[in-house]
């Protein structure tokens, strides 16, 4: 077979096409992103008429790709590991009520928050939810795993979590793909009482799932990839989970290991190999990309047995990514450092793009707001949330999807009043129109500012599920008409819009605002192709 | 045969083009490959990086470790030297001296050039200039990436033929331009040698 240059994310969803998908579900969230993208760029995946359109956010894509799993088909779907908090419902009682199509939940976890608010490890969300768990080193066994995770999932009839992590996800290498299978037909599930989670048939479906555990635990000892590769120096053994391995094994030229590994690809962990790598060897370490999840196990509350290194006992850092140099710390191995970088190399942060949207609707904010002072601005999830940055310094939170909103309502009735809210178009249909309803019902003294681009802007310009709909939303919701205004966000507006922002900051209800431009970013991309059409017609 | 690259940049310069350029030729030639990209948040117009190991034997880590860096290939002076800890002793400097600046605090030209030229070994490049000649300043990453070319350990012709891949659905005019592009920056770089 040919191999093909692939990003971990890549290598996943030709996977999932391989692999006989019918859907993928998902919202965009980095480093998760390019998996959806790569589906809906896929001629085959066109061909086989592969449902591939981004959902309104996690939770209904977890739900969605759960329907397609009852109707017999096989389903993805494809999140950040923040937006696993979001899908947490539907994602733990999707291990109550079992798989029927194979049904494969891709959780992408971002350690050292390249991209993300926190650095929170998805496999605590399997362990939680009691389902089978992979964790890939490498960009083939992200291939490899996802292909196996459906056929795990329909054998069990149970959901399979795929656990990355940022490096895996944006890394391409050379990938080899394997034979591709056919859709599943349309099947019912055998008991139609099986996706019925009222507590009487919920109790016999839990203690189903808790009866699953051994065979799942049998499943990570059979499928190859926990296994224990043999090493001379047993005073030290290694456990290493997903990419943590690839970092052990650059720290040995030609690949040869000096203590035995123990190599994680799958949970429940297989305690028999654990066991036998922890008594034949002095000392465990164990390496993470994430948090001591096994460390903690390993070492117990009271930490009495063996000495467990790790994350825990300071022998690595606590939190952020793992790297070749930090584990070669880990085995007492001297690290070459290059020259140090010159003072007058200056912080290059990321910013809004030059003739963004946001900056002119953010300027009009801060100026109808000085006479109020600063602090009263909460914000949200989106490229804006870097207007909280010099020179804008505009916004003074940014928590989790949609929490402008409530915050907002929240410092309202505790006497912050005005009270603003600035939250993104696809944020807003994401997480903010709940909050919003909850504003209307509240009578609450804010001001809503959906910041219109037109698009998913910081994840790189994907379709919004809000586009064309905010103004009706806003309406349906209950906002009064005279309190909904869109405004132009240029500068040669300005004054227009400090005049509206100033109004409606004084109305004592819910106001709605939306600066209304397209991103820079997805105009030129659209600018550009127009004209490569043009030259190519010519 | 073993090459790890860091190409460095600002969001949107380019960087990873030239990464898919090396990429493709050294698959054509057969080697191992792993290619660490920055996307998300930093790429808005922040400083990126992109880790790039090739190598005739399969690669472990995405990551390069700190100071085994073969090469440093950066489209911007100041982001030359921001990966310093991760290059090898030995290592070489490819870069653009075109300033990208969108910070305040941006240092001075003449004291950023000084700092590049402590280094013992570099290529300086007006890959702007460069690119312009052959007709468009777009082209300004194509100019660096042949700067690299002597040093990459690929054989040119791999090269050439990744670019026409690369830019193959923009028409001959386009793949013109960049082969032209190469190849000025190679010349470049053989004479500073």
């Amino acid at each position: 077979m040919q191999k093909l240059l692939l990003l971990g994310d890549e290598a996943i969803a030709q996977a999932a096409i391989d692999g006989g998908i019918s859907g993928i579900y998902a919202y965009p969230g980095t480093p998760s992103t390019e998996i959806m993208e790569y589906v809906q760029a896929s001629k085959t995946a066109k061909e086989n008429n592969i449902r591939a359109l981004w959902s309104a956010n996690e939770k209904t894509a977890m739900e969605s790709a759960l329907g397609m799993s009852y109707a017999g088909k096989r389903a993805m779907v494809c999140m950040k590991h923040v937006g696993l908090n979001v899908a947490a419902d539907a994602f733990v009682n999707a291990a109550i009520t079992g798989a029927n199509g194979g049904l494969v939940i891709v959780a992408a976890d971002d350690p050292s928050m390249h991209s993300s608010q926190n650095e929170q490890d998805s496999r605590f969300y399997g362990k939680f939810a009691l389902i089978p768990m992979l964790e890939p080193s490498n960009q083939q066994e992200a291939y490899d795993m996802t292909r196996y995770a459906f056929e795990l999932s329909e054998r069990m009839r149970i959901p399979v979590l795929l656990r990355i992590t940022t490096r895996l996800a944006h890394s391409r290498t050379g990938v080899e793909c394997s034979d591709p299978e056919k859709q599943n037909e349309l099947k019912l599930p055998d008991n139609l009482r099986q996706f019925v989670l009222l507590p009487a048939i919920a109790r016999k479906q839990y203690r189903e799932l808790l009866g699953k555990q051994t065979q799942m635990e049998a499943a990570s000892a059979e499928s190859g990839y926990n296994r224990i590769i043999a090493g001379s120096d047993k005073n030290l053994g290694i456990i290493a989970c997903g990419l943590s391995f690839n970092y052990l094994l650059e720290n040995y030229t030609n690949g040869k290991l000096e203590h035995p590994v123990l190599k994680i690809g799958q949970y429940p962990l297989p305690l028999d190999l654990v066991n036998e790598l922890y008594e034949s060897c002095e000392e465990i370490l164990v390496l993470e990309d994430g948090y001591p999840v096994i460390e903690e196990l390993l070492r117990g509350m009271l930490n009495k047995g063996k000495k467990i290194k790790g994350r825990l006992d300071g022998t690595l850092p606590r939190d952020g990514e793992l790297n070749p140099v930090i584990v070669g710390f880990a085995l007492g191995k001297k690290h070459l450092q290059g020259s140090v970088v010159p003072d007058l190399v200056k912080n290059r942060p990321p910013k809004l793009c030059d003739g963004c949207a946001h900056n002119d609707a953010f300027l009009a904010l801060n100026e109808a707001l000085a006479s109020y002072g600063r602090g009263r601005v909460f914000s949200d999830i989106g490229c804006y949330t870097l207007s909280a940055l010099e020179p804008l310094e505009a916004i003074n939170s940014c928590v989790d999807m949609g929490a402008s909103i409530t915050m907002a309502i929240g410092a309202a009735d505790a006497g912050l009043v005005p009270a603003v809210a600035a939250i993104g178009d696809s944020t807003f249909t994401h997480s903010g129109m709940t909050g919003l309803l909850d504003a209307v019902n509240n009578n609450s003294p804010i001001t809503v500012i959906i910041l219109d681009n037109s698009t998913t802007g910081m994840t790189g310009g994907q379709t919004s599920s809000a586009f064309g709909k905010i103004d009706n939303i806003v309406r349906g919701l209950g906002v009064s008409e005279e309190h909904i205004k869109v405004l132009k966000p240029l500068h040669k507006y300005h004054d227009e819009n400090v005049a509206i922002i100033k109004e409606e900051l004084e109305y004592q209800g819910v106001s709605v605002l939306i600066p209304r431009r397209e991103c820079i970013q997805t105009l030129n991309r659209r600018m550009r192709q127009k004209a490569m059409a043009k030259t190519m017609n010519i | 045969m073993k090459k790890d690259i860091i190409l460095a940049g600002v969001g949107g310069q380019g960087i990873l083009s030239i990464a898919a350029c090396i990429g493709l030729a050294a698959l054509e030639e057969s080697l191992f490959l792993k290619q660490a990209e920055v996307h998300g948040m930093s790429q808005r117009g922040g400083a990126v990086q992109s880790n790039l190991r090739l190598s005739s034997d399969p690669v472990a880590s995405d990551l390069i470790p700190a100071g085994k860096a073969d090469l440093i290939i950066a489209v911007e002076p100041m982001e030359s030297l921001r990966y310093l800890p991760m290059l090898d002793h030995s290592g070489w400097i490819i870069t653009s001296i075109n300033p990208f600046i969108n910070i305040t605090d941006y240092p001075e030209m003449e004291q950023l050039m000084k700092e590049i030229w402590k280094l013992p070994r570099y290529i300086t490049l007006d890959a702007n200039s460069m690119a312009k000649d052959c007709g468009n300043i777009k082209a300004a990453n194509m100019v660096v990436l042949g700067a690299a070319t002597p040093f990459l350990g690929l054989e040119y012709s791999s090269i050439e033929s990744a670019v026409k891949k690369l830019f193959n659905n923009k028409g001959d005019e386009i793949i013109e331009l960049n082969l032209k592009a190469v190849q000025m920056g190679r010349e470049h770089a053989l004479k500073q040698m």
